[in-house]
């Protein structure tokens, strides 16, 4: 309280603090970007560890025998979806009646406001198909699932033949204690959604659905099955949700374990973990691992089927089957048995998995870095908006010098009017608001009147609409009455500065690594904005850093890291088609991203334009 | 100034109106933020149906309200949201007015102070001025109809927003120095939710200034003062106990609305301190620390009543805050009423401290809670400790905003008695430290 109170104290530390501010900002920033680029320096972060007592000691075998079979029937799958060109119902119904299961299905519909063309679908209709298998060890008030979508062409074939397998097999075990329900969804993640939501009765985004028949306890955890060879050489587990959310640690931490049991190569983002944590190369790859979470973190799109349950409170994962060109193959009944010993595991949680993190990055499978470690990199960042809107605040309140004591100040200079600040920050936010409207209502408009189909229509409006938003300082200011006033854009700055910071450390709570890559590149503009830097060169680094731009260099970004560059051309295309994704996302599933951005970061860049050209 | 009163409120119920049309309404209504198992209007219509089939509301764990507030539902349910925009501008007018005359006053005593130069020469700069004190009543109104907390909590029809009103009015009626309706408003105030009782204090402190009756306990004019002004009180509380009592007849709702104040049996989260303790605390503790929080509203009267002694209404508003921030069941709207009276204090700004760290985190923290109460009960990854750490960090920054009005308001005060610029023996500049 001593540095509250202590006029004397509180000068010098108000005196230093203005005149290192820019210094200080700097060192934050370098400070922030290392620290975060160190997270993945395996020294740093923490082994992986079973936190759930309940999975922890307990051995359980795994004796799933039939793997053979499991691929005969996923070829049988295979030859009926053929035949009646879609999901074969009435075949997958008799196969899990046949194999003891209670089966229901459950028809949905839905009109995607615009077509997809990424998947090449617009009215989706399609049906759920799911067996349930009843505890036979206890009240049957907690479930688990295991679901395996019904893919378009030759995809996904032996994981519903494994899934059927699996149900076969699992009918014969007696320790059961929650209901296993094994779910095929087409369409896969609207088909989920619609399963997930007719589930928990509720309906966010006004999907048709029929109502489930039979229903299970509730869902405590589920996993997703992507497997389309009859051989693997890895399996790769998937994490991220939607929004960014991620599943509790645990949930990784038991399929590494199993992985570790039974001598199956695991892998992450499709990457194999190296050793050599203390070479050149090892770190690069662990940092590549990680940045790669980070990336489809801040997408906020759901990387698997599994995606949709987090928000449903249930933890759960994709795992995909690799097959690639490694001499080292894994057959189906090991596949099997990795499932049925997870399974076994989970089949014996007492509780919810809330022992361990739910957030986390990996820059490998074997390690993590947890929240507290990878926040001070945000805080580091964050810290300089802080530091920013100090130094306007001390240059508001006293003009010629600084007295925090308040004695001694002259009389403050007229206050400028509320209209000055207000009318920008309304403005924006319709700009924001437009945004965010216009591309999904003036679809049908613009394919009228432009060559262009409805996706493009939609993309190339908001693409519009955000470029129409660069022209607004010109117009704000023909609204004001007066001119703008050297206090004028202080005040806005500030405000700008604040909303921005709130805003950011918001997001970084929900979803950490957009709020920190928003931070990457609008706190800079942030800090140095004002009207008095050159014109040109500083609203070309402005609309570099803005969210659009910072989007398309993502997109290059995330292709580098997958190793698959691409050119100029092709880059501008899959930006189209990650705009039109994001959309989609939000009107499908209720992802965030699309309108933060439009309602919010957005608007909040637009204030930083507008101050650069205050006049 | 009328026509920008009448503006301003035709814009405060627009945004209301508005409100109550969209889809927003619903959500708000839920949050623990904006209503408190006390206030929610969700319960005050169970206990209407309640009502209705012949059951006593009180009988279950539902309804908290008081048998009046029930009453007044019964015959006003189907115009509930015009009863909460008119709570809310009558809360505003009355404010308005109150802090008109409070100004007038304010101004006629500097007069008087000025005119037997009984202020120190440097101390000019201190003196306000008619021009800046115009625009405080509007402002006052302003800031309490267009304040986002008291919109949530009219939109989320939270009975807050009544208490809210008849606080005003109370407040209204002992600045206009109406000894009755001041002691009837406080005793309804008191009726509704306990802890106004402490009002008392800075109520009889004003009327008795207000009459020219010398604060003095050695004086038979003093406590003749006090006896007539708790006769007021307590009889007024008397009788409207009484007639909730014939209303319901029975006397249930007094362990059901004032046990279940005090006794905090209801830990759902809000953004007070006692949810988080006293579910954390080992059973047979709870007695001493339900005793050592629920103190805490009541503790400050008194040493505040002796420093504050002649400033009656700075007195009121440092009580309003206290009670908001303490109080057991405390939601957004307690709060909106204190901080509607922080532009009368305007003029203390030049000796405020922390005012933009405490509006920083203020900001900051109204934020965070709707985003971690989304990460604790929706994403299931936060969990009550994180929602707590930003109740704990909203309650520090208001206390703080409060501390430093008083601080910057004795300084003020200080500095009208002794100059402004301090010297100290040796003929340097001085400074005030706050140790």
């Amino acid at each position: 309280m001593g540095l509250l109170s202590d006029p004397n104290r509180r000068r010098a530390l108000i005196n230093l603090l203005t005149r290192l501010n820019a210094p200080i900002c700097v060192l934050c920033y370098f400070a922030g970007v290392c620290w975060f680029m160190g997270l993945a320096f395996e020294p740093f972060t923490l082994r992986t560890y079973m936190s759930e007592n309940a999975m922890g000691s307990t051995m359980v075998e795994e004796r799933f025998p039939s793997g053979e079979r499991a691929l005969a029937t996923g070829r049988e799958f295979a030859a009926h979806k053929k035949k009646v060109g879609g999901m074969p119902v009435d075949w997958l119904v008799k196969t899990m009646q046949a194999r003891g299961l209670e089966v229901f299905t459950q028809s949905f519909s839905r009109t995607l406001p615009f077509p997809d063309e990424d998947k090449e679908r617009y009215i989706v209709k399609g049906t759920n198909v799911y067996g349930i298998l009843r505890a036979p060890r206890a009240a049957r008030t907690e479930a688990l699932v295991l679901s395996a979508p019904c893919s378009p062409g030759d995809n996904n074939n032996q994981a519903v033949g494994l899934l059927l397998g699996l149900a076969h097999y699992f009918r014969g075990q007696i320790f059961w204690a929650k209901d296993i329900i094994f779910l095929v969804n087409e369409h896969d993640l609207i088909g989920m959604q619609a399963w997930l939501e007719s589930y928990h009765h509720t309906n966010t985004t006004g999907m048709d659905w029929s109502p489930l028949q039979g229903r299970g306890g509730s869902i405590q955890a589920a996993l997703s099955l992507e497997l389309s060879s009859d051989v693997i050489t890895s399996l790769d587990i998937v994490l991220e949700g939607l929004n960014g959310q991620l599943p509790n640690l645990d949930l990784a931490n038991l399929f590494y374990a199993f992985c570790q049991k039974i001598g199956v190569l695991c892998t992450i983002q499709g990457r194999l973990q190296r050793n050599d944590w203390d070479s050149v190369s090892g770190y690069s790859h662990a940092v590549q691992t990680m940045m790669l979470m980070v990336m489809k973190q801040a997408s906020g799109r759901p990387w698997g089927d599994h995606g949709l349950f987090l928000r449903y409170h249930i933890e759960a994962a994709s795992i995909k089957g690799i097959n690639s060109f490694r001499q080292y193959k894994t057959d189906i009944t090991t596949v099997g048995r990795l499932l049925e010993g997870m399974f076994r595991k989970l089949n014996n949680l007492l509780e919810r998995l809330h022992q361990s993190y739910f957030f986390y990055l990996m820059p490998s499978l074997s390690h993590f870095v947890s929240i507290g470690y990878y926040m001070p990199a945000f805080g580091l960042l964050a810290v300089i908006l802080l530091l920013r809107a100090l130094d306007l605040w001390v240059q508001f309140v006293s003009p010629p010098a600084v007295t925090a004591d308040g004695v001694g100040d002259v009389e403050q200079q007229s206050s400028p009017g509320a209209l000055s600040v207000l009318t920008p920050l309304v403005i924006s936010h319709l700009t924001g608001a437009a945004l965010y409207i216009l591309p999904t209502r003036f679809q049908e408009i613009a394919v009228e009147h432009f060559p262009v189909s409805e996706t493009e229509a939609v993309v190339l409006t908001a693409i519009a609409v955000y470029t129409a938003g660069l022209a607004l300082p010109h117009n704000t200011h023909r609204l004001l009455s007066g001119e703008g006033t050297e206090q004028g854009w202080r005040v806005l700055k500030l405000v700008a500065v604040l909303y921005l910071a709130i805003l950011l450390g918001c997001t970084a709570l929900i979803n950490f690594s957009l709020g920190f890559i928003l931070a990457l590149t609008l706190v800079p503009v942030a800090a140095f904005v004002t009207p008095h830097v050159p014109k040109t060169l500083s609203a070309v680094v402005l609309v570099i850093l803005s969210p659009a731009c910072t989007l398309l260099l993502s997109v290059f970004f995330f292709q580098e890291l997958q190793e698959m560059p691409v050119s100029f051309q092709d880059g501008w295309l899959m930006y189209l088609s990650v705009i039109s994704q994001g959309i989609l996302d939000h009107h499908l599933y209720g992802s965030l991203v699309y309108p933060l951005i439009a309602l919010m970061v957005y608007p909040c860049w637009l204030l930083f334009w507008n101050i650069l050209f205050w006049k | 100034m009328a026509a920008s009163l009448t503006l301003l409120v035709i814009v405060a119920v627009t945004i209301r109106a508005a409100l109550y049309r969209s889809s927003l309404a619903e959500p708000i209504a839920e949050r623990v933020e904006v209503v408190s198992p006390i206030t929610a209007w969700k319960r005050v219509i169970e206990g209407l149906a309640l009502l209705d089939l012949g059951v006593s509301p009180y009988s279950g764990d539902v309804f908290h309200e008081t048998p009046l507030i029930i009453y007044l539902f019964h015959f006003l349910v189907d115009y509930a949201e015009i009863t909460f925009m008119l709570a809310d501008v009558i809360a505003a007018v009355a404010l308005y007015m109150a802090v008109k005359d409070f100004n007038k006053q304010v101004f006629r005593k500097q007069k008087f102070a000025l005119e037997a130069n009984r202020y120190p020469a440097d101390c000019l700069e201190l003196i306000r001025s008619p021009t800046e004190m115009h625009y405080i009543p509007l402002k006052v109104a302003m800031f309490y109809l267009l304040n986002p907390f008291t919109i949530l909590s009219c939109v989320a029809k939270s009975t807050c927003g009544l208490n809210n009103a008849v606080l005003a009015l109370f407040v209204l009626t002992t600045i206009k120095g109406n000894v009755l309706l001041s002691a009837i408003f406080l005793c309804l105030a008191t009726y509704q939710s306990i802890y106004p009782l402490t009002l008392c204090a800075p109520a009889m402190l004003y009327l008795m200034q207000h009459q020219y009756i010398p604060v003095n306990p050695r004086r038979a004019s003093f406590w003749w003062f006090v006896v007539q002004y708790l006769f007021m009180y307590l009889g007024s509380l008397f009788v409207i106990v009484c007639l909730s009592f014939f209303l319901l007849g029975s006397w249930d709702y007094l362990p059901s609305v004032y046990g279940f104040i005090l006794s905090v049996p209801d830990l759902t989260p809000n953004i007070g301190l006692f949810w988080y303790f006293f579910a954390e605390m080992f059973e047979h503790f709870r007695l001493f620390f339900l005793c050592v929080f629920q103190i805490n509203v009541f503790f400050y009267t008194i040493p505040l009543c002796i420093k504050l002694k002649d400033h009656p209404v700075f007195l009121m508003f440092m009580q309003l805050a206290v009670i908001s921030i303490f109080k057991s069941y405390p939601t957004v709207g307690d709060t909106a009423l204190y901080l509607a009276f922080l532009p009368v204090w305007s003029h203390l700004h030049r000796f405020l401290r922390n005012i933009f760290l405490v509006s920083c985190v203020l900001l900051a923290c109204s934020a965070l809670f709707p985003v971690l109460w989304h990460l604790w009960i929706y994403a299931g990854s936060a969990n009550s400790n994180f929602y707590y750490a930003i109740t704990l960090l909203f309650n520090v920054a208001q206390i703080l905003l409060v501390s430093d009005y008083f601080y910057a308001y004795l300084r003020r005060e200080h500095h009208l008695t002794y100059g402004l610029y301090l010297k100290k023996k040796d003929g340097s500049e001085a400074t005030l430290v706050l140790k």
